[in-house]
């Protein structure tokens, strides 16, 4: 355990620095957006910009003023006009992001789940032909066109729901009530179409999971003991079934501050993924250099966790 | 519509002197409509319950709300390059000066001003009684300051050009401001019409640090209340203001980045203001609930794209063959297929009607036998019969080279590709993403033709003549 989190250092340090080389490899420079759209910017100004973020010193020497900073927690501070410091701008989208995340997520699941475990069990059914039919078509339909669809549908259309945003203009002045109602209206369709895209992939391995689980001589011992097909299927199978879901859950952790750009630019959400995108644009590398090691710490966290809790979860993987 | 008049003003205006010399030699151009649509919905504006048309005396209230593509970068003007930043810049802040709705320079924060005959000297009279949003009052100082901010190294400003030719700017008393320059410049006066920042809240830090990047604090028609990063930006009207308080109590610019929800939520009335691109404007606002809710209004854009030649390749060396590339396109075509017929042709980087513009300079009408002409007289003729001229040997080929993400760019060039087939030359076109394609082609010189995005601040295609780059700066 502890030399696995010990390995995990170095393994960060590779990280950061291919993410940092390919980084400032890419052309155009972070000045550019300032000084190349605007014919009164004088060459001199460039410089003067350049030695302000430290652009004109050596690759390494940035990289190991990076890494100092880093290791008092600094993210440093952004290149954009607004010179704000970085875990100010990541700090204030990710609130939306992650929950975002964690709601969809949850919908996923609680869909994922019986879908795949009902279409399982009655493989071959009508029902597993319609919902593989349904999910399939979720994972394949393009989400931005199906959010514009909703959109003209539920928001101009029928005038039920919101169509960007996160909030009402008039939000202060709603009781604390009506407020969160107008929260939840903003929230549901960015939820159900993210949802919608997810659901495939986790209802279709837990259908597998299931099916496999079934075919197994523990399941066969149990229905030979007589036990009833309900205690069989969802006491015993769906309980082993679930097991590699846990892995899944592990490995979506670093998943959960990121965001689609598409998707966010649809909707109007300030998050992450706009962030990301935007930083990169405009060659902001302390932005992006920020997101990806926060990325990078989640992705290692996150395997260590479902490591872990597998192992608590299933006693036939357990080291003696 | 007096009362919009405080808000169409620009803080830092746009003079494209770099431009002029590109596009008079840079020749196809097209100016381009574009369609802005506004209005609020009826039953919503007016005071509440009555609806008298006949009163003609505008009311106080309501509110504004417009949909933004990006979210502002740095409220405080000098320091952004963005233009949401510096529209809301341009509603908390005034200059000494800024332009009218003719595009005349009159006062804003300056009454009046003095020209000496030479030129070199500008007093300009403040006003008297300006107060700052926190109350404190508005002098010469603030505007001392502000050139003094803008021209120090340890500003990163992208404006500190026009302010270094000044030799000496000083405050004779706390309404008066004169500055003097070395020598006569042109656009001396206008550079004046930069947001003059508050001195007492800013001098002795460092501006890149301040909270009024976040919170900006000025003298404009409206007041700075909230700022929701990549969600909204909310004024409220300034009760105070010098020219009065403004009819609309408040202005909300939302931030939508997608063009198509942005439709949508005018749509829904979420928004009350937008540009509208030419298919919306004659397909998807021709309906009963948009002649219902709002007005459509159109007039001509500051904006053009043109065909830019590598003056270094030989190939455009020759006047002739960038006559016969000009005759070889029809500008109607690009305006009817791209524009669905809402533009002009342009002669040049001004807009008919400002007194810039220039609308005797020489015309190219669509004829391409007078472009097969010319292009004989250069010694290019189709001999092996393939369709594409050719000149000992070689065929005439070249690439157009644009950036990636523009539709009225990359459909242009895909016109002027047809049209000059017609005429018997071979266009490739190659589209590219922006870093790339300022930096390894543009900068670098690498590249035959392209169609680029205006502003761009190099004399890129290479255009020099020495009498003309003097006549340039004589105009000055």
């Amino acid at each position: 355990m502890l030399r696995r989190m010990i390995f995990m250092i170095p393994l960060l340090f590779g990280i950061t620095i291919i993410c940092f080389s390919v980084m400032h490899l890419a052309p155009g420079s972070p000045t550019d957006l300032q000084t190349q759209m605007n014919p009164r910017a004088s060459a001199e100004l460039r410089e003067r910009l350049r030695a302000m973020y430290d652009l004109d010193k050596p690759l390494h020497i940035q990289y190991a003023l990076w890494v100092r900073k880093l290791a008092v927690l600094d993210l440093g501070t952004s290149f954009s006009p607004d010179r704000r410091k970085v875990s100010d701008k990541i700090l204030e989208r990710l609130p939306v992001t992650v929950s975002l995340n964690i709601l969809s997520m949850i919908l996923i699941l609680s869909l994922a789940i019986p879908i795949g475990v009902l279409s399982a069990v009655h493989q071959g059914s009508l029902f597993d032909k319609l919902t593989g039919v349904f999910v399939f078509i979720g994972f394949a339909i393009p989400t931005f066109w199906l959010a514009l669809l909703f959109m003209i549908l539920f928001g101009v259309n029928l005038d039920w729901l919101p169509i960007s945003g996160l909030r009402s203009l008039n939000y202060e002045y709603m009781p604390p009530l009506v407020a969160f109602v107008d929260l939840i209206k903003h929230l549901i369709l960015p939820v159900t179409l993210a949802a919608f895209g997810g659901l495939a992939g986790l209802s279709r391995y837990m259908r597998s999971n299931m099916l496999e689980v079934i075919r197994q001589d523990y399941i066969v011992t149990a229905r030979a003991n007589g036990l009833s097909e309900r205690t069989v299927i969802y006491k015993h199978a769906l309980r082993n079934a679930l097991l590699p879901v846990i892995t899944l859950l592990g490995l979506s952790v670093p998943g959960l501050i990121g965001g689609s750009v598409i998707f966010e630019t649809i909707f109007g959400i300030p998050g992450m993924g706009q962030l990301f995108y935007m930083s990169v644009m405009s060659r902001d590398y302390p932005v992006v250099m920020g997101i990806l090691v926060i990325g990078a710490v989640l992705t290692l966290l996150g395997n260590l966790l479902a490591d872990v809790s597998y192992a608590l979860a299933d006693p036939r993987i357990r080291i003696s | 519509m007096k009362k919009r008049q405080g808000l169409i003003k620009s803080t830092i205006p746009i003079r494209p002197l770099a431009m002029k010399r590109i596009s008079e030699l840079a020749i196809i151009a097209a100016v381009f409509a574009l369609i802005l649509v506004w209005g609020c919905a009826e039953k919503e504006s007016g005071p509440a319950g009555q609806d008298s048309p006949a009163s003609t005396r505008p009311a106080y209230g309501d509110i504004m709300v417009e949909g933004s593509i990006g979210d502002a970068s740095n409220l405080i003007p000098m320091l952004s390059t963005d233009s949401t930043s510096h529209s809301i810049g341009a509603l908390c802040y005034n200059g000494l000066v800024k332009y009218d709705k003719d595009i005349r320079i009159i006062g804003d924060l300056a009454e009046s001003w003095d020209v000496t005959p030479d030129g070199l000297i500008i007093t300009f009279h403040l006003r008297k009684g300006v107060k700052w949003h926190d109350g404190h009052p508005f002098t010469a100082d603030d505007a001392l300051y502000t050139y003094k901010v803008t021209i120090d190294p340890k500003t990163p400003t992208a404006y500190s050009g026009d302010f270094l030719k000044v030799k000496k700017a000083e405050v004779v008393d706390p309404h008066t401001f004169r500055v003097t320059y070395d020598k006569p410049f042109a656009p001396a006066l206008m550079s004046w019409g930069a947001a003059i920042m508050p001195k007492h809240l800013l001098e002795g830090k460092d501006i890149t640090k301040s909270p009024l990047a976040r919170h900006p604090v000025g003298t404009g028609p409206y007041i700075f209340r909230e700022w929701g990063t990549g969600q909204k930006i909310v004024l409220v009207s300034n009760p105070e203001y010098f020219e009065g308080r403004p009819y609309i109590d408040g202005f909300i610019l939302r931030i939508i980045p997608d063009m198509a929800t942005m439709f949508l939520e005018l749509r829904a009335k979420g928004i009350d203001m937008m540009n509208l691109t030419p298919l919306q404007y004659t397909r998807q606002t021709e309906n009963p609930f948009f002649k219902k809710n709002f007005n459509k209004y159109r007039y001509l854009s500051f904006a053009y794209t043109y065909l830019g030649y590598n003056l270094r390749n030989p190939l455009f060396a020759d006047r002739r063959i960038r006559q016969a590339i000009s005759y070889a396109i029809n500008k109607d075509a690009i305006i009817e297929g791209i524009l669905l017929g809402y533009g002009k042709p342009a002669t040049g980087p001004y807009k008919p009607g400002t007194w810039a513009h220039n609308p005797d300079v020489k015309k190219y009408p669509y004829d391409p036998q007078q472009a097969r002409t010319l292009l004989a007289d250069a010694g290019w003729r189709d001999t092996d019969g393939d369709g594409i001229l050719d000149r000992s040997g070689q065929p005439f080929t070249f690439e157009i080279v644009t950036n990636q993400g523009n539709e009225i760019r990359a459909k242009t060039a895909e016109i002027i590709q047809k049209q000059l087939a017609e005429v018997g030359m071979q266009v490739k076109i190659r589209t590219l993403e922006w870093a790339a394609f300022v930096n390894e082609f543009i900068n670098k010189g690498r590249f035959d033709a392209t169609i680029p995005p205006l502003g761009i601040n190099y004399n890129f295609i290479k255009w020099y003549v020495p009498q003309e780059e003097q006549r340039l700066v004589m105009t000055r």
